[in-house]
C-alpha cells in the first residue's frame, strides 16, 4: 500500500433503511475504483452485515472493523481486496456483534490510519439515527444521501441531513460536509402518472445538489444476488451508466443530468412491435 | 415660615407601576395552598423578596380567611403587597391596601429544579423589552427542534416535516412550512404565524392550535397566516 495519500471520507447514508445505500456504497467504490482512483468501502452496519455479500466477498471475512478497533487485528489484517479491482477494499462489519461494540476513539483511529493509504474511504451507514450512523458520518468530507422518491424516505433524509449539519467533526469545526442527494428506485412510469414524487418535489424539500437518478431495474437486484456491484456487473445497463455519471460528478467533472425516461423505451417497443 | 410652605407646595407625588406576581386562589384555599407548597418545593425562594399580589376575586373569602391566607402566605416567605377583586369594605385596615387597574402582562414560567437550584430568585422582566428576534437563515430540518421564547424568528428556508419552531413571538417562514409552528408561546395573543407557502402539520398560538387535518385544504401550497380571534385560531391565505 501506498503512503502519503489524503482520502476524502464519503459517508452514505440515508436515515431510513432499503433504499439502496449497500447498493450504491458498492456500485460508486466500484465505479470510484474502476476510474483508477484506490477505495476502500468500510461496512457500518455492525450485526446486520450486507457489504460483504453484494462485493461477493463473504467467503473471504477473516478479520472486521471490531476486531481492528479492538486491536485483535491490525488494519491490513481486516481489509478484503476485491478479486475484480485491483483498486478496490472492503473493511467488513462483524456480524456476531452490535453497534455498541463501536467506540468513538476505534473509528476515529481506523479512519484516521485508512486516510493515508486510500483516495477515498466510503463509508457504507446502517438505517437509522443512531450510533452505527452517527459514527459512519463521523469524519466525513462528503455525504451521498441516498432517497426513494417517497414522502417516509424524503422526511427521513432531511432529518440526516439535519445529524450531518450538527453531528459530524466538520461541523462541530463551523465547516460544512458537502452534501450530495442520489435518488434511487425511480420509476419514470410511476413518477409520470404522480403515484411518487417528482424529482422537483425532492429537490424543493431538501434543498440539496442532486448527484444522480438511479432508474428502478431488476439488473440491481440480479447484480447484488451475484455478488457483483452494478457498475462491474452490467456496466451497460442504465442504472450503472447513472451510478458512472454521478461517480464522475462526485470527483468535480461536469455531467449533465439525465432524467430517465421510458418514452424512448415506449417508442422503441412500439417500433420494434411494427418491425416483428 | 413662608419659605417652609413654598417647599411643601413644592413637594410632588408621582405614580410608577411595578411589576409584581399576582395569585388567583381558588376555593378550597387548603388545597390551593397544597398546590402552591408544590411548586415551591421545586423552586424554593422563587417568590422570596418579590412583591405578590392577591386575586381574590375568585376565591369568595370573609376577612378574617382573607387575614388567614396573609398569614398562611407569610409563613411561607411571600409577603403580599396588595389586593384586588374584593369589595371595598372587606379591606380591613390590618389587610394590605387594596389595588385597582392592574395590566396584565406574560405569564411566568416557574424554572424547573435544575435551574432554579437555592439561587436568588430570577429578576421579573423588565415592563419594557427590547425587541427580541431570531434569523435562521438555512432550513429547519426534520427532528430539528428551534425553541425561542425571547422573541420573533425568522426562517429563511423551510421548516421541514417533524420539525418544530417555538417562539414566544410571532414566526415568519420565508420558504415552506411542513412541520410545526407554536407562536406566542410566552402567551402574547398578538402572536402571529406567517409562511410563505403552508403545507404545515400544526398551526399554535398560545394554547389554541389546529393540526393539518383541520386546516382548509384551500390553504395548503400557499401564502397563509395565522392569528387569534379571541380565542379562536384562524387561518387566511394571504393573497
Amino acid at each position: 500500500m501506498s503512503e502519503g495519500k489524503s482520502a476524502r471520507v464519503l459517508v452514505v447514508t440515508s436515515g431510513k433503511g432499503g433504499v439502496g445505500k449497500t447498493t450504491s456504497t458498492a456500485a460508486l467504490g466500484a465505479a470510484l475504483a474502476h476510474l483508477g482512483q484506490k477505495v476502500v468501502v468500510i461496512d457500518f452496519d455492525v450485526g446486520l452485515r450486507n457489504l460483504d455479500l453484494v462485493l461477493g466477498a463473504e467467503r473471504r471475512v477473516v478479520f472486521d472493523l471490531i476486531n481492528v478497533i479492538n486491536g485483535v487485528a491490525k488494519l491490513p489484517q481486516a481489509l478484503i481486496k476485491d478479486k475484480r479491482l485491483e483498486n478496490l477494499f472492503l473493511l467488513p462489519a462483524s456480524q456476531t456483534r452490535d453497534k455498541d461494540a463501536l467506540t468513538e476513539e476505534g473509528v476515529a483511529k481506523v479512519i484516521a490510519e485508512l486516510r493515508t493509504k486510500f483516495d477515498w474511504i466510503v463509508c457504507d451507514s446502517p438505517a437509522g439515527i443512531e450510533r452505527g450512523a452517527t459514527l459512519a458520518m463521523r469524519h466525513a468530507d462528503a455525504a451521498i444521501i441516498v432517497t426513494n422518491p417517497e414522502v417516509s424516505s424524503v422526511r427521513d433524509s432531511d432529518r440526516i441531513i439535519g445529524l450531518l449539519d450538527s453531528k459530524t467533526e466538520k461541523a462541530e469545526r463551523g465547516e460544512s460536509v458537502e452534501k450530495h442527494l442520489l435518488i434511487t428506485r425511480y420509476h419514470p412510469w410511476r413518477a409520470a402518472r404522480g403515484e411518487m414524487l417528482s424529482i422537483d418535489d425532492v429537490l424543493e424539500i431538501l434543498s440539496i445538489p442532486l448527484i444522480g437518478i438511479i432508474p428502478e431495474s431488476e439488473e440491481v437486484l440480479r447484480a447484488s444476488n451475484v455478488g457483483s456491484p452494478i457498475t462491474l456487473n452490467a456496466p451497460l445497463s442504465a442504472p450503472a451508466k447513472a451510478y458512472f455519471d454521478a461517480t464522475k460528478r462526485l470527483k468535480g467533472e461536469q455531467i449533465p443530468m439525465q432524467i430517465p425516461s421510458e418514452s424512448r423505451g415506449l417508442f422503441n417497443k412500439l417500433f420494434g412491435r411494427k418491425a416483428a | 415660615m413662608s419659605s417652609l410652605i413654598c417647599q411643601r407646595q413644592s413637594l410632588t407625588f408621582r405614580a410608577r407601576s411595578y411589576m409584581a406576581f399576582v395569585f388567583t386562589p381558588q376555593p378550597p384555599i387548603a388545597d390551593w395552598l397544597a398546590d402552591l407548597d408544590a411548586t415551591l418545593e421545586r423552586s424554593k425562594g422563587f417568590f422570596a423578596g418579590h412583591p405578590v399580589a392577591l386575586d381574590l376575586s375568585a376565591a369568595g373569602l370573609t376577612p378574617p380567611e382573607i387575614t388567614q391566607l396573609t398569614a398562611s402566605l407569610a409563613e411561607r416567605g411571600i409577603r403580599v403587597l396588595g389586593i384586588e377583586g374584593i369589595a371595598p369594605h372587606d379591606a380591613t385596615p390590618g389587610l394590605p391596601p387594596l389595588l385597582r387597574g392592574g395590566r396584565g402582562a406574560q405569564e411566568i414560567e416557574i424554572p424547573e429544579p435544575a435551574a432554579a437550584s437555592a439561587e436568588p430568585a430570577p429578576a421579573l422582566p423588565p415592563q419594557k423589552q427590547e425587541p427580541a428576534s431570531l434569523l435562521i437563515d438555512s432550513p429547519v430540518r426534520s427532528g430539528q427542534s428551534v425553541v425561542y421564547i425571547e422573541g420573533d424568528v425568522t426562517v429563511l428556508g423551510s421548516v421541514g416535516s417533524g420539525a418544530e419552531i417555538i417562539a414566544g413571538g410571532s414566526i415568519h417562514i420565508y420558504g415552506t412550512l411542513r412541520g410545526l409552528a407554536m407562536a406566542g408561546a410566552s402567551g402574547n395573543p398578538r402572536a402571529r404565524i406567517f409562511c410563505h407557502r403552508f403545507e404545515g402539520e400544526l398551526l399554535a398560538i398560545g394554547p389554541h392550535y389546529k393540526t393539518a387535518d383541520e386546516i382548509e385544504a384551500s390553504l395548503r401550497r400557499g401564502p397563509a397566516q395565522a392569528w387569534l380571534d379571541g380565542n379562536t385560531l384562524k387561518i387566511t391565505a394571504m393573497n
